[in-house]
């Protein structure tokens, strides 16, 4: 059924680079195509031009481009301290909490420089959502680990706030599960239901990007495999980014694959292709397991 | 052989040396807590509480020392509590850290070492001839609060030290602000041992008498205060007033007084522990 449902669109990626090339000639020939190709740009969700981050003195990452379209997931690999998560974590300007933190180059969502000096990292925040490593549900109960998303950014309708936490929750495929105990501390949950629970939280407040950060590293393998379909269940409705050390998951999960050694972001493409045929040789060893 | 009877005869000589210790603690605390239940247990009553101090011993009660004790502890609090919160939170929440802040941290520290009576010396100085309060309630309750105020702030910044980063990072992953993670996260996640660190402080302060007799609370109050400028006296004070009498009958009372006060200790310093413990519980991560 995952083959099924990729084929179609790794015939449309690799249609849209052969006409790339082609552009002018199309302009006069085929208006449709035109307008199709636009609609495409245009659905480069998430853009890296030129970014360059330090950790102080620390270069950690190096001049990374990358365009990621919409509704796709993309899975960001490499050995730890390759710089993938500092990468992940630019997207909702996570890193600015950090001390000594500076980047350079351009970071677009839906084509804004999401570094300008006019955007509201609140706002950012809002539209682009983190699931982090370590299922980290607040000390509240269920229901208002869902709300509290909603309620931070003004939202007091009560009835509104009901049917969104529902709705997340069931998104999350965690609604049968919890749906007789809202009001129990969701540190009461397991592991596994406290990671959806946080994906849940997450897609509450309508974000049209999920960056996920090993987000089924910390479960157990049947959880994790939840985790997994979840993804698979969100793909048509938001942009994923998942940062993982799990080769097969990055296989099983994503659209694209980007693999990132020390800084570099070395090979940038479908993940059939960076599975079965990878173009680098430093891939090649990574993903069979040779050093990292 | 030889060398292992050494060593369970060095293990067993020194269990008894720690059984020994903590029954000296144990067995003092008890002698005296017997001893002042013997000597002032049948004076306590009603009439105790409510009446005025008195020149006779069996006419004497505590009520100006008590209603004293209540309103430097209820100032205390509004002054201590807000303040000192504030700066642990300024302290781990806001602060930038650098060498002038740890400099900070540590002569916070060493406040909380300060002798009390420096504080009354202090308190007199600023409150009562610069700021012309008097010797008033709002002098003692401002001069107990700079007392206490260190003992808030480090545990303060001790409980909030214990809420994970993961915690704040997820609230400002769904976008709140740095004031709604703060109020609506670290705060209550923290509630437990700021409380805690509260209570003990507050219970400190209630014991309290060098300071507040240099900031001139009176030794004889025959009237109960009405306002935060009146003048006062305190549990402690009137106990050491008693104490100081010749007449064997104020012995008595002040050991009724003792019980008072030691009850009162005893209360908050087990509602400290017992948050402690529900916080414990209720939050793990």
């Amino acid at each position: 059924m995952i083959a099924e449902m990729k084929k179609p669109e790794e015939q449309e990626v690799s249609l849209g680079k052969k006409e790339g090339e082609e552009k002018f000639s199309e302009i006069s020939s085929e208006m449709p195509k035109l307008l199709n190709h636009k609609e495409e740009k245009s659905m480069n969700k998430v853009q890296a031009k030129n970014v360059h981050c330090w950790y102080g003195d620390f270069h950690v990452l190096r001049d990374i481009n990358m365009e990621i379209k919409q509704n796709t997931v993309t899975a960001l690999i490499g050995p730890s301290g390759c710089g993938k998560s500092t990468f992940l974590r630019t997207f909702n300007r996570m890193n600015d909490l950090i001390e000594g933190f500076k980047l350079e180059g351009e970071v677009l969502i839906d084509n804004k420089d999401i570094f300008a000096k006019d955007v509201r990292v609140n706002e950012l925040r809002k539209k682009v959502g983190m699931v982090f490593q370590k299922p980290n549900p607040f000390p509240k109960t269920i229901f208002e680990n869902v709300a509290y998303g909603l309620r931070v950014n003004g939202v007091t309708h009560k009835k509104f706030i009901e049917e969104t936490v529902e709705r997340s929750l069931r998104q999350a495929a965690l609604w049968d599960e919890v749906k007789d105990k809202l009001n129990k501390n969701a540190l009461s949950l397991s592991g596994g239901q406290q990671q959806r629970l946080c994906i849940a939280r997450a897609i509450a407040v309508e974000p049209s990007v999920v960056l996920m950060d090993e987000p089924a590293s910390a479960l157990d393998p049947i959880s994790s495999a939840k985790i997994e379909d979840l993804i698979w269940e969100l793909k048509p409705k938001y942009t994923i980014l998942i940062v993982t050390h799990n080769m097969q998951q990055a296989a099983r999960v994503s659209d694209k694959t980007a693999f990132f050694y020390l800084g570099d972001l070395v090979e940038y493409d479908d993940t059939k292709t960076i599975f079965t045929n990878p173009k680098k040789e430093q891939t090649q060893n990574y993903i069979t397991g040779r050093f990292g | 052989m030889n060398n292992e009877r050494a060593k369970t005869l060095k293990d067993n000589i020194f269990k008894g040396w720690a059984i020994f210790a903590t029954s000296v603690g144990m067995i003092m605390l008890a002698v005296l807590l017997i001893k002042i239940g013997m000597d002032g247990l049948h004076r306590i009553s009603l009439d105790f509480f409510t009446a005025l101090p008195s020149r006779k011993f069996e006419k004497a009660g505590i009520l100006t020392a008590w209603a004293g004790t209540l309103w430097i502890m209820v100032t205390t609090a509004l002054f201590a509590i807000p303040i000192g919160v504030g700066a642990g939170l300024y302290l781990e929440e806001y602060a930038k850290k650098s060498r002038w802040s740890s400099m900070l941290e540590i002569n916070i520290s060493n406040l909380a070492g300060v002798p009390s009576i420096i504080y009354g010396l202090l308190g007199l100085e600023v409150f009562v001839r610069f700021l012309h309060l008097g010797e008033s309630i709002l002098s003692g309750s401002l001069t107990l609060a700079l007392l206490i105020m260190p003992i808030v702030i480090v545990s303060t910044r001790e409980a909030i030290k214990t809420v994970p980063n993961t915690l704040r990072e997820a609230s400002y992953a769904l976008g709140a602000s740095k004031w709604q993670t703060v109020w609506m996260q670290v705060l209550p996640a923290s509630a437990g041992g700021i409380m805690t660190g509260i209570i003990l402080a507050l219970s400190r302060a209630i014991g309290e008498t060098a300071p507040l007799i240099v900031v001139g609370a009176l030794t004889y109050v025959p009237f109960v205060p009405k306002s935060v400028f009146s003048s006062f006296t305190v549990l402690p004070i009137q106990i050491y007033n008693w104490a100081s009498r010749p007449e064997a009958g104020f012995a008595v009372n002040a050991a009724a007084a003792i019980i008072v006060l030691m009850s009162i200790t005893f209360l908050m310093n087990g509602s400290a522990v017992y948050l402690r413990n529900r916080w414990q519980k209720n939050v793990r991560w």
